[in-house]
């Protein structure tokens, strides 16, 4: 639970009213319940407010209290408890939502906010000098194979960097929010694994379905233009054809190979990041004793259990041949499979068994 | 074998293909609806029912027996009835259902009248989650489509009368349960009723009512068209059908991906995601079903059968099939702390032990992923999980314990490896920092 509270006096309001087009968009929503039940509408409604508003005002709550005949204080409880509501004025050109969840956060998303900290406030919902920009960690959005993710407005962007992050934050702040394109932002489409789906490469057809009279046109690869959901007003894309062209998809090329470097970057491990995981200390006396790289080192690959990343970590603690492993003691088998995390896979696979006779050789 | 093409339920899930009704009807969707139809509604919830179709949501209860404790038309006593499609899908790591509503719409738009036929209702509510306001208009556009062509509304092609709204939140994850997704329709907070009365008898504005997960209903009418024999015959005994796996975190390449039940963890890996970031060997443990399961370590998954009762032989569960792998670089006491938050954060508030209990587990394991605990607080913590665990109205404070009580079963040594260390490094004021050792070198 959350303690969520009206925003201070001196900021609401005076009053609200729906403009002429919600008005119409609001009473629709009223219709679609029975008559004696009007009260459903509610959350549609504050929704509504809080887009030409750009937050829930007091004003707006009383007025929507008012539209459905339902006591102010229930619409109160509405806001206050539903997160999507803004309480309080948010950035004037957007209202960064970084999803911090475990699926998102296991893909950088930590990363982003230190962006958002950085560029705009160190704390949420504050906005930057300029009011501009203003963030918030929100909860699963359900993006999650596309994490790490953002939301702005209507609108997701997924699969995110912390370099094009900094770019759609450079747009927004510039006002130019409408150039990016959402969706993926990298060469990817939609929920398909990156680089080619892996199914349905090819539309199915079923031989039992009535025989369909339109054209080539039902072909195209790209959602038709009937049922692209319908943009509101305030985005319309002004430069829409701007957008698909290569310039778009060569940035996104690039900060996927950024991504891709910073990933074996981090593949890599490094004693230190090890340590901080509470691994033995690097200094207990029984961590086996190290030596410099020979001009000849053995291929610890060899190991049946030791795979590149591991000969790395092993280099990294100054084991390069065989003959080391094979001298390991108890202790020292145990600090090396405590500092690995193994759990005791250096026993049941028998590395000094298998260096001796590989150090043999 | 492999799942084909050609036996995919969802045949446009990735947008790449006409996904107007034009589109949708030259891929099977609204074939035959009327057939089904006109052989009513005891033989559409015999067909689910021998299909073995179990609930997509979550909770896997069979849909066919679900829609049959709905009252029969000649016993009802004047209320109408409601059909409920629960869109609002917040589980971390879950994002079929919003491919299922942006990409291939009609396949729930059909199912919904076939849904409700089978149950009495001639009004259908569609709860879409606040965040997903693309996905909504999407689904709307393909609804009004439907209208215009005459498949819904008053006396449409079906003779079936039969009006469908779409509803949505505003960013609230209880509102996933069934109960405070009905309150919330009504124009109140999500919290979640007590049960019984269950909502088959009173439901939406107290009349019968189904909620019903986006992918069980969608999955309904291609059910129909192919056979439940068909349908059946994909998965182990009990386990049946096909299911679309959302797969995130560190693999290759993330992606929704429809398979078959029942496959093994690392084909499903393999075949659709390249593989897991850093190898094999580097797999630490994979949450399965989505947030409220709980995690199960690298050795025991890789050879799993992702069903739900493979996955509940583990003491974990499918869920929502939403599978979060965790390769060795992950902080896996970080990251159930994270999910703890997401519940303190979640929880509404209604019932001490989850609002009080979520909150404080969230500290202390907060405190134990830096290693600022005590190691009998590891079994405090677990005993506290009990406490919430089946002490709550809904599911929410079993979904908050759940996961804690799978990182302290396979990782326990983890926790208290970190409480060793913090404790090493420790002086009077705290513990010296990895900064501080820096220096200090």
């Amino acid at each position: 639970m959350s303690v969520r509270r009206l925003a201070d006096e001196n900021v609401q309001p005076e009053s609200f009213k729906f403009n002429r087009e919600n008005s119409s968009v609001a009473k629709g929503w009223i219709k679609k319940y029975p008559k004696e039940r009007k009260a459903s509408a509610v959350i549609p409604l504050l929704m509504i407010a809080q887009e030409q508003e750009g937050w829930v005002t007091k004003a707006s709550i009383e007025h929507v209290a008012g539209m459905l005949e339902i006591p102010y204080i229930r619409v109160l409880e509405v806001a206050t408890f539903y997160t999507q509501f803004m309480l309080k004025p948010v950035g004037s050109r957007a209202h960064i939502q970084v999803c911090g969840t475990t699926p998102c956060m296991l893909r950088g998303s930590e990363k982003l906010m230190a962006v958002c900290k950085r560029r705009i406030n160190q704390s949420q919902f504050e906005t930057n000098e300029a009011g501009t920009l203003s963030w918030e960690e929100v909860e699963c959005q359900g993006a999650c194979v596309n994490a790490p993710m953002i939301m702005v407005a209507k609108d997701t962007y997924e699969d995110l960097t912390e370099e094009r992050l900094e770019e759609i934050l450079d747009a927004f702040e510039a006002g130019n929010g409408n150039d990016i394109k959402p969706g993926p932002q990298i060469d990817r489409i939609y929920s398909a694994p990156a680089g080619g789906m892996t199914t349905l490469q090819t539309e199915i057809v079923p031989s039992t379905a009535r025989k369909s009279k339109a054209g080539k046109s039902e072909f195209k690869k790209q959602p038709s233009s009937a049922t692209k959901p319908a943009r509101p007003a305030s985005h319309v894309s002004t430069t829409a054809p701007a957008v698909d062209t290569p310039v778009g998809k060569r940035k996104s090329a690039e900060a996927q190979q950024k991504e891709k470097a910073a990933r074996a970057k981090a593949g890599t491990h490094s004693p230190k990041g090890r340590q901080a995981a509470a691994a033995p200390s690097l200094d207990d006396k029984n961590r086996p004793p190290q030596m410099q790289k020979p001009a000849s080192a053995d291929d610890l690959k060899r190991i049946s259990g030791v795979g590149p990343k591991l000969e790395g970590v092993l280099n990294d603690l100054g084991i390069y041949t065989f003959a080391q492993i094979a001298k390991w003691k108890k202790a020292e088998r145990d600090w090396v499979d405590g500092y690995l995390r193994f759990k005791g896979r250096i026993e049941r696979d028998n590395w000094v068994k298998q260096a001796k006779e590989l150090a043999k050789e | 074998m492999a799942l084909q093409d050609k036996d995919r339920i969802f045949t446009n899930i990735y947008g790449t293909y006409d996904k107007s009704l034009k589109g949708a009807m030259k891929r099977g969707h609204w074939s035959d609806t009327k057939k089904f139809i006109d052989q009513g509604a005891d033989w559409i919830i015999d067909q689910v029912k021998a299909s073995g179709l179990r609930g997509r949501g979550g909770a896997g209860f069979p849909t066919g027996l679900k829609w049959s404790f709905m009252p029969k038309p000649e016993r009802s006593d004047g209320r109408p009835s409601y059909l409920v499609i629960n869109a609002d899908e917040s589980e971390p790591g879950t994002c079929k259902d919003r491919d299922i509503m942006r990409h291939d719409p009609h396949t729930l738009i059909e199912g919904c009248l076939i849904a409700g036929f089978a149950m009495n209702a001639h009004t259908c509510y569609i709860y879409v989650r606040g965040e997903y306001i693309r996905e909504r208009e999407a689904l709307q556009a393909a609804i009004d489509e439907c209208y215009d062509a005459g498949l819904l509304g008053k006396n449409n092609k079906h003779g079936w009368d039969y009006d469908i709204h779409v509803h949505h939140g505003a960013g609230a994850y209880i509102c996933g349960e069934e109960t405070a997704l009905l309150e919330s329709l009504e124009g109140k907070k999500g919290q979640p009723r007590l049960k019984p009365p269950f909502p088959a008898n009173v439901g939406l504005y107290g009349c019968p009512t189904t909620v019903n997960n986006v992918e069980s209903v969608a999955v309904v009418p291609t059910i129909l068209r192919r056979g439940a024999d068909w349908f059946a015959g994909f998965g182990e005994e009990r386990n049946a059908g096909t299911k679309l796996f959302c797969i995130s975190g560190h693999v290759e390449r993330p992606c929704t991906v429809e398979e078959e039940m029942s496959i093994p963890f690392r084909e499903l890996i393999e075949r659709h995601c390249g593989g897991v970031i850093g190898g094999w060997d580097n797999l630490l443990a994979v949450i399965p079903g989505g947030s409220s399961v709980r995690c199960v370590p690298s050795d025991q998954i890789i050879d799993c059968k992702m069903d739900f009762d493979s996955l509940s032989a583990l003491k974990s569960g499918l869920g929502t099939a939403a599978v979060i792998v965790m390769n060795r670089e992950t902080d896996i006491i970080r990251a159930i702390a994270r999910l703890a938050y997401f519940y303190k954060h979640e929880s509404c508030g209604q019932c001490t032990p989850c609002r009080e209990g979520t909150g404080w587990m969230w500290r202390v394991l907060t405190r134990m992923a830096e290693g600022r605990a005590q190691k009998k607080e590891i079994d405090m913590l677990l005993e506290v999980t009990k406490q919430v665990e089946g002490h709550t109205i809904c599911a929410l404070g079993d979904a908050a314990a759940w996961p804690i009580q799978g990182l302290i079963t396979h990782f326990r040594d983890e926790i208290e490896a970190r409480i060793d260390s913090y404790s090493m490094r420790a002086t009077s004021d705290g513990a010296v920092t990895d900064k501080q050792l820096e220096a200090a070198e």
